[in-house]
C-alpha cells in the first residue's frame, strides 16, 4: 500500500476516514472541486450539504458540543471561506474542537489576486485555535492529524487547513499518522498535587464556601466527577451559561445560573462567600459584572483551568492549577474521601440560611394570570413535554436567556448555545448538527424572529435530511434584547429595534416542505407542543409561538454594574 | 515596567504575523521586536520589548506560550541580562564638524564603516541607552538618518534558553 501514490484530494477523505468521521458539513466550489470528487466515491462519512457556509461551520461545533467529537466542515476558497469566518469565530470563543478545511487558489496564483482569493489564514488567525497553509502534499497528511490533534487536546478550538487545489492534484504515498508530538504544544493535563492539596485544605475550612463551574466542566467531560464531589462536600453551586448541565440544574444544591441574568441566590453567594473554587471558567464580563466590584469582598479563589492564560486574567487567584477538570476533580474527590480535613457543618448551615433567604425571594417567577403568552412559560412546558431530556439549541438574545433559566439541564452536553460571541443565526444550523449526530433525539432550536430569519435558508437543509428538528420561535416582534436595553439605558427609544414586516412563519415552513404551526393563546402552547413531538414527531415542526412583547429578561446587572447591583423586575 | 522577552519558535512562515497580531488584537504595545533563525534552522529567535503592569506581562508570556508555534518564552527581565542593539546612523560631516564626528564615533566605541565627502555612517552597538546618549550628544541637526534593529537579548551566565 505504501508505494501507491494517492493525489491530496484522495488523501484529505482518506484522513478523514482514517480520523473516523463520520459526518462533515460543506459547501462545494471550484477550489475543492477535487475533494469534492473524491468525497463522491468514498461511503466512509456522510457529506451534508448546507445552504450557506456560516451553517455548514455551526452545524459541526453543535455536533461537536453535543458528542465531544471533532466537528468537520469543508469550504471552497474567498468567499467559502469568508463565509466560514463567524462560524469558526463562534467556535473559538466557546473552546468547541473543529477542523475546517478550505480550498485554495492553486499555489502558483496564491498572491495574484486570483480569482476567489483571500487570505484565509490571515483572516482567521485571530479566531483560531491555529492554521495551516499546506504547501506541499507530503504535509497533507501529517498537518490534518495535527490539526485533530491540537483541536481535540488542552483547550479545545477551531483548527483551520487551508489546502491550495494545486496540492490537492499532487500525488505522494499516504500514510496517517498514529500519533503524532509537537516540540511546541504540550498541554499540561495533570494538576500540580501540591496546588491540589492546599486547595482542598482551603476547600475545607472554608465557612462560606461557593463552587463555580463552567464550560470546562462539559468540554473536559468532567460533569460525573464535579457531581460526586459537591454533592460529598454539600456546598452550594452555580454555573455559566456555558457550563449547565454540568450539574444537574433540579438538585437542591445548584443555586441557578449566576451572572448578567442570573439568579439572585447565585450572584449573591458568589458576592459574599469566602472560599470559592473556579472550576473551567473564564471569569468572564457577563459573569461577575465589574471586577472592581466583584474585588470589594474579601474571598480566596481557586481555580481549575487546563489554560493558564485563562487564570488571573481578570481575578487574581490564590490557588490557581493548571489541568484538566476531570483529573483534578478526581485526585481532589480522593483528598476528601481520605479525610484529609473537616467540614464545619455549624458554619455550612448558617450559609446555607442565609442562601435559601435569597433564594426564596423567587426572582425567577413572572405573570402566570396573562392573556398573553408568557416566552418563560413555553420554555417551561417545552421542559414538560419533553420530560427534560430534549437537546435544545439557541439563537442569541431574550430567548436564549430564558431558555436557559427555565429549561433545568439535569446533563451535559444537551444545551448548545452561542456565548462568548453571541451569534445570531446559530441555532437552526446548530439543530442540524445535534440532529444529525443523535437522529432519534428530540432536538428543540429556541429562537427569535431576528435570529432565525439569519440562517432561514437551512430550512431547506432539514428538508433534504428529514431532519424532525422542532423550530420553537419566540416571536415577540422586536429584537427583545436590544429593546430591553433601549428601554432601560436609553429611555425607551427604540433605535431600529423592530421590524415592521415579518414572513408569515407557518407559509414559510410550509413552503419549505415543513409543519407549521401559529400559536396565539396561552392555552394551545401546550398542545401545539405535544403535536409536535407526537402527532408530527418525525417532521420538522415551526412553531410561531407570539409572546408578550413587553418580556424582559430578569434579574439583570447592568453592564459595569457589580453582582450585587442588580435589576429585579 | 519595561520588560525583554525571548522565545524561541518554530521556523514557519506565518509565525511572526502570529507574534504581531497577537499584540495588536491584545493592545499591548511593542517597543521593538528583532528575529532570526538560530544556529538550528528549524527555529527562530526572537526578542521583544514591551511595557506593561505585572498583570498585563504575565498574560503577554501566557498568550505567547499559548501560540502553537511558539517553543519556550522567557522573560529576560526577571534575571540578569545582557543587551545588545545596533545602530547605523549617518552624520553630517563636512568643514569643521568632520573632525568632531570622528571624535564622538570613538568616544563611544563607534566605528565609521562608511565615507563621503559630506557624510560619515557610524556603526554602534551598546544597550539601547548608549545609543540614545549618542543621538543627544551629537548636534541634532547633523543627524541625516538613523536606523536601528531593536534590541536583542540573552540571559548571563549559566541562564540559557535552548530545547
Ligand atoms: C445575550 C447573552 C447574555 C449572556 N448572559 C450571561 C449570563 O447571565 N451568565 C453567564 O454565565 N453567561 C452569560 N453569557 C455568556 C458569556 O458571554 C460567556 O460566554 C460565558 O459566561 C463564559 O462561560 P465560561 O466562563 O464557562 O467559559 P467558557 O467560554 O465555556 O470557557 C471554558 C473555560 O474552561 C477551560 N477549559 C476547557 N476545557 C477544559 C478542561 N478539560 N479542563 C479544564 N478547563 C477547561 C477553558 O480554558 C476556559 O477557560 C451571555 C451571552 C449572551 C450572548
Ligand atoms: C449576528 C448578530 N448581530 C447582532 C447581534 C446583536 N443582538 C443581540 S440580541 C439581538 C436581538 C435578537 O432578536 P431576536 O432573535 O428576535 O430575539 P429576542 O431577543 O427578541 O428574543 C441582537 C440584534 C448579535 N448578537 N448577533
Ligand atoms: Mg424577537
Amino acid at each position: 500500500m505504501a508505494d501507491m501514490e494517492l493525489t491530496g484530494a484522495e488523501i484529505v477523505v482518506r484522513c478523514l476516514r482514517d480520523e473516523g468521521i463520520k459526518h462533515v458539513f460543506g459547501y462545494p466550489g471550484g477550489a475543492v472541486l477535487n475533494i469534492y470528487d473524491e468525497i463522491y466515491k468514498q461511503t466512509a462519512f456522510e457529506h451534508i450539504l448546507v445552504r450557506h457556509e456560516q451553517a455548514a461551520v455551526h452545524a459541526a461545533d453543535a455536533y461537536a458540543r453535543s458528542t465531544g467529537l471533532v466537528g468537520v466542515a469543508i469550504v471552497t476558497s474567498g468567499p467559502g471561506a469568508t463565509n466560514a469566518v463567524t462560524g469558526i469565530a463562534t467556535a473559538y470563543m466557546d473552546s468547541i474542537p473543529m477542523v475546517v478545511i478550505s480550498g485554495q487558489v492553486p499555489t502558483a496564483a496564491i498572491g495574484q489576486d486570483a480569482f476567489q482569493e483571500v487570505d484565509t489564514v490571515g483572516i482567521t488567525r485571530p479566531c483560531v485555535k491555529h492554521n495551516f497553509l499546506v504547501k506541499d502534499v507530503r504535509d497533507l497528511a501529517t498537518t490534518i492529524k495535527k490539526a485533530f490533534y491540537i483541536a481535540a487536546t488542552g483547550r479545545p478550538g477551531p483548527v483551520v487547513v487551508d489546502v491550495p487545489k494545486d496540492i490537492t492534484q499532487h500525488t505522494c504515498a499516504y500514510e496517517y499518522p498514529a500519533f503524532v508530538s509537537m516540540r511546541s504544544y504540550n498541554p499540561t493535563s495533570k494538576g500540580h498535587a501540591g496546588q491540589i492539596k492546599k486547595a482542598v485544605q482551603m476547600l475545607l475550612e472554608a465557612k462560606r464556601p461557593m463552587i463555580y463551574t463552567g464550560g470546562g466542566v462539559v468540554l473536559g467531560n468532567a460533569a460525573t466527577q464535579v457531581t460526586e464531589m459537591v454533592r460529598l462536600l454539600g456546598f452550594p453551586i452555580t454555573s455559566t451559561l456555558m457550563g449547565l448541565g454540568g450539574y444537574p440544574a433540579p438538585d437542591v444544591l445548584f443555586l441557578g445560573m449566576l451572572g448578567m441574568h442570573g439568579t439572585i441566590e447565585a450572584n449573591m453567594a458568589m458576592q459574599h462567600c469566602d472560599v470559592l473554587l473556579a472550576v473551567g471558567a473564564r471569569f468572564d464580563d457577563r459573569v461577575i459584572g465589574n471586577p472592581k466590584h466583584f474585588a470589594k469582598e474579601a474571598r480566596r479563589i481557586i481555580h481549575i483551568d487546563v489554560d493558564p492564560s485563562s487564570i488571573s486574567k481578570r481575578v487574581r487567584v490564590d490557588v490557581p492549577i493548571v489541568g484538566e477538570v476531570a483529573q483534578v476533580v478526581e485526585e481532589m474527590l480522593k483528598q476528601i474521601q481520605a479525610g484529609i480535613g473537616q467540614i464545619d457543618q455549624t458554619a455550612l448551615k448558617a450559609w446555607w440560611t442565609q442562601i435559601e433567604l435569597w433564594r426564596v425571594q423567587d426572582c425567577m417567577k413572572y405573570d402566570r394570570s396573562s392573556s398573553r403568552i408568557k416566552p418563560q412559560y413555553v420554555i417551561e412546558k417545552l421542559y414538560e413535554v419533553t420530560g427534560g431530556q430534549a437537546y435544545v439549541t439557541s439563537d442569541v438574545g431574550q430567548h436564549q436567556m430564558w431558555a436557559a433559566q427555565y429549561y433545568p439541564f439535569d446533563q451535559p452536553r444537551r444545551w448548545i448555545n452561542s456565548g462568548g460571541l453571541g451569534t445570531m443565526g446559530f441555532g437552526l444550523p446548530a439543530a442540524m448538527g445535534v440532529q444529525m449526530a443523535h437522529p432519534g433525539a428530540q432536538v428543540a432550536c429556541v429562537t427569535g424572529e431576528g435570529s432565525i430569519q439569519m440562517n432561514i435558508q437551512e430550512l431547506s437543509t432539514c428538508k433534504e435530511w428529514k431532519l424532525p428538528i422542532k423550530v420553537i420561535l419566540l416571536n415577540n416582534g422586536v429584537l427583545g434584547m436590544v429593546r430591553q436595553w433601549q428601554q432601560f439605558f436609553y429611555e425607551e427609544r427604540y433605535a431600529e429595534s423592530h421590524m415592521t414586516s415579518l414572513p408569515d412563519f407557518v407559509k414559510l415552513a410550509e413552503a419549505y416542505g415543513h409543519v407549521g404551526l401559529l400559536v396565539e393563546k396561552p392555552e394551545d402552547v401546550e398542545t401545539a407542543l405535544r403535536d409536535a413531538f407526537g402527532k408530527y414527531k418525525d417532521r420538522l415542526v415551526f412553531i410561531n409561538f407570539l409572546t408578550d412583547p413587553g418580556e424582559n429578561v430578569f434579574p439583570m446587572i447592568p453592564a459595569g454594574k457589580g453582582l450585587s447591583e442588580m435589576i429585579l423586575v | 515596567m519595561r520588560h525583554i522577552i525571548s522565545l524561541l519558535m518554530e521556523n514557519e512562515a506565518g509565525a511572526l504575523s502570529r507574534v504581531a497580531g497577537l499584540f495588536s488584537a491584545r493592545g499591548y504595545n511593542i517597543e521593538s521586536l528583532t528575529v532570526a533563525p538560530t544556529e538550528d534552522a528549524t527555529l527562530s529567535r526572537m526578542t521583544i520589548v514591551t511595557r506593561g503592569s505585572d498583570d498585563v506581562i504575565e498574560q503577554i508570556t501566557k498568550q505567547l506560550n499559548k501560540l502553537i508555534d511558539v517553543v519556550k518564552v522567557q522573560d529576560l527581565s526577571d534575571g540578569s541580562h545582557i543587551e545588545r542593539e545596533l545602530m547605523l546612523v549617518k552624520v553630517r560631516a563636512s568643514g569643521e564638524i568632520r573632525e568632531e564626528m570622528k571624535r564622538m564615533a570613538d568616544i563611544f566605541r563607534g566605528r565609521i564603516i562608511d565615507v563621503s565627502d559630506k557624510t560619515y555612517t557610524i556603526e554602534l552597538t551598546g544597550p539601547g541607552s548608549k545609543l540614545d546618549a549618542f543621538l543627544g550628544a551629537v548636534d541634532a541637526t547633523a543627524i541625516v538618518e538613523t536606523v536601528r534593529t531593536g534590541a536583542s537579548g540573552i540571559g548571563r551566565g549559566d541562564r540559557i534558553m535552548k530545547i
